[in-house]
């Protein structure tokens, strides 16, 4: 791993919030059930991937040996462990969404936008990523950008759609607990 | 049309909301439940004769009463919503659309097996619904059906849904524990069983999203009005999740019974096969059950009709017949290259296996590995029986079922489809031309 010179990472206040209140979700011995979700929001946080820096910060939250952090991060295919574009482009390509296309537009979608599967595309707008089975295969091809899936890419003007959308995403896409704040549920504990 | 127990309301609109699920008959059977002693809720389940709804058709009622009690332990009730069977996608749907269904039945559930907090572990990837859920929950605190002293009857609940990462492996049970715990999904070696030793070393039962969501209606009906709808031992009413090369591809609610046949052709359901083309192949219960070509997915070997039924579809074993699964109902028509699609699947479960056992480890990569060259035209008649012959080592040899998940579906492809093996065998230049595909007659086992 890379040594890098950047300052040491840090949550922000809305992420430390959500932090603290998922850690009520478990027994106060169980801290370490909470990393699955602070790795989710790490990499939201953080560019869309989890450098070694920040796997580290998550260790530190969570009272964790930096090791237990490195283990679990490379065991899961949805955390991203070096840097991705603005966009990352979870191409299915398990056989329902095969049978509908999804070879045809994983080699469309590194045309247009001149990323390869694995890679970025040269402007840093695009990753593209191939990933097994997203459970909506009856909507097949289909691709998941963030904590959205797009459905039905068998058409051009499906994938425009997407595609433009993607692009006229001029700022960073507010996260999920900074706009709803924090959830009643919360309240109660 | 069949009756829908769970889908009932799914269009309507604000349904997901806590004020018009309740309008339309939400939280009854938590009242119910909570008037009743857990083990009269436990007993309603068993007469219910509900199997579990995630894959293996286990009766749900049953895997309750194995729940260990010890005094003063906590114990746990945990929902499966980790789906990612290629094929299935019918929890995804239930859950963003009709959220307080699914927290309906957890505090159901959690009451008959007496935990006082639950986790609903769902998969990374639907993050979105992840919120959709955290909503509804805060309703039913709002509401008081979550929290301390649920309706004033002295039982308490907390409620929590927690991401997974991405990982297939994780639907299996221990494997999904491992994971709630933030450790690498790697299965468990049982005994001791989850119900013994599950969640922090405590008592948990897993459920399936679907097997807890019915719970309500059986609850709302009575086990006994319940075990009336279906056929014999398949009772009640099924998600089924179709995709692939038809008309209609998407979720149907339906009586468990109705024939295979008309739930492909008849246009209540899927509408037939796309662009006018034939039937080739079925898998009828997610990409690990064994897959049958359109004779025998149609109609059994005895020639019956064959049925949306746990024992229809199994009926003939794995060498004429296959399983409901999952109800992940992949359907190809007569273009689709049996050998690229069963390479496509070892591709997945290649990737997907934890490697912890060396069998399904290197196993899967084998299967990949001839799989791809026998698809791209370099692969030789011995190759066919090595594929067959990895998938036997595999199958029994490993901790958890993704062993078995990996092997069966090469074994069937091998069993129903040999001619196609063989012709990319001795055809390399045809079959791998783009959109080449094996048009001889299909040669049964």
């Amino acid at each position: 791993m890379e040594p890098t010179t950047a300052a040491k990472p840090q949550f922000s206040p809305a992420a430390q919030a959500e932090i603290k209140r998922l850690l009520t979700h478990y027994p106060d011995d169980r801290r370490k059930s909470a990393l699955l979700p602070v790795l989710h929001i790490a990499q939201a946080e953080f560019g869309g991937w989890v450098s070694p820096e920040v796997q580290d910060l998550v260790a530190e939250t969570l009272d964790l040996r930096p090791i237990e952090v490195y283990e679990v991060s490379t065991f899961y295919t949805m955390f991203n462990l070096k840097p991705v574009g603005k966009h990352v482009i979870e191409i299915c390509r398990t056989g329902p969404c095969m049978l509908r296309g999804s070879d045809e537009l994983t080699a469309h979608l590194e045309r247009l936008t001149g990323a390869k599967v694995g890679g970025n595309s040269p402007d840093g707008l695009f990753t593209l990523k191939e990933v097994e089975c997203l459970a909506a295969c009856g909507f097949a091809p289909v691709v998941q950008v963030r904590e959205k899936y797009y459905e039905s890419l068998d058409t051009e003007e499906n994938v425009n759609a997407m595609l433009t959308e993607l692009k006229g995403m001029v700022h960073r896409p507010i996260l999920p607990w900074e706009e709803n704040g924090l959830p009643t549920s919360l309240q109660n504990n | 049309m069949g009756r829908k127990l769970l889908t009932e309301h799914v269009n309507v609109e604000g349904i997901e909301t806590f004020a018009v699920y309740r309008k339309h008959g939400g939280y009854r059977a938590v009242e119910k439940a909570l008037k009743m002693t857990p083990e009269e809720v436990v007993e309603e389940v068993k007469k219910s004769g509900l199997r579990g709804r995630g894959g293996a058709g286990f009766p749900t009622g049953m895997k309750w009463s194995f729940l260990a009690k010890p005094e003063g332990v906590p114990r746990y009730l945990v929902c499966n919503a980790d789906e990612s069977e290629p094929g299935t996608f019918k929890d995804r749907y239930l859950m963003s659309k009709l959220p307080h269904l699914l927290i309906e039945g957890m505090i159901a559930g959690s009451y008959a097996l007496g935990a006082r907090t639950s986790y609903i572990y769902i998969r990374g990837e639907l993050l979105y619904v992840l919120r959709i859920l955290e909503k509804a929950i805060a309703e039913a605190y709002a509401a008081g059906f979550l929290g301390e002293n649920i309706q004033g009857s002295g039982y308490s609940l907390d409620l929590h849904v927690h991401p997974g990462g991405g990982a297939y492996i994780c639907g299996e049970e221990t494997a999904l524990l491992e994971s709630l715990e933030g450790k690498r999904g790697n299965p468990r070696n049982k005994p001791p069983f989850p119900a013994v030793q599950g969640l922090y070393a405590r008592p948990t039962v897993v459920n399936n999203v679907e097997s807890i969501a019915a719970v309500v209606p059986i609850l709302n009906m009575g086990g006994d009005e319940y075990a009336k709808i279906g056929v014999g031992r398949s009772t009640g009413t099924k998600l089924f999740s179709a995709c692939g090369h038809l008309n209609k591809p998407g979720i149907y609610e339906l009586e468990l019974g109705v024939p295979v046949e008309e739930f492909i052709y008849s246009d209540e359901y899927c509408g037939g096969i796309w662009k006018g083309r034939e039937l080739k192949a079925v898998v009828a219960g997610g990409s690990s059950v064994p897959i049958l070509p359109k004779e025998l997915i149609l109609k059994t070997a005895a020639g019956e009709p064959r049925l949306m039924t746990y024992e229809s579809l199994s009926d003939g074993g794995f060498v004429t017949g296959t399983m409901l699964g999952s109800g992940g109902f992949i359907a190809m028509d007569e273009t689709t290259c049996i050998v690229k699609n069963t390479w496509n699947f070892s591709r997945f479960y290649h990737h997907e296996s934890c490697g912890q056992c060396s069998p399904c480890r290197e196993g899967t990569g084998w299967l990949e590995k001839v799989l791809h060259r026998l698809e791209h035209g370099h692969g030789s008649m011995h190759d066919i029986d090595l594929i067959v012959s990895v998938a036997k080592q595999i199958e029994g040899n490993t901790i958890c079922p993704l062993g078995e998940a990996a092997a069966w579906p090469v074994a069937a492809a091998v069993r129903h489809f040999r001619d196609e093996f063989e012709w990319h065998v001795t055809h390399p230049k045809e079959a791998t031309q783009p959109g080449a595909v094996y048009r001889g007659n299909l040669v049964m086992a």
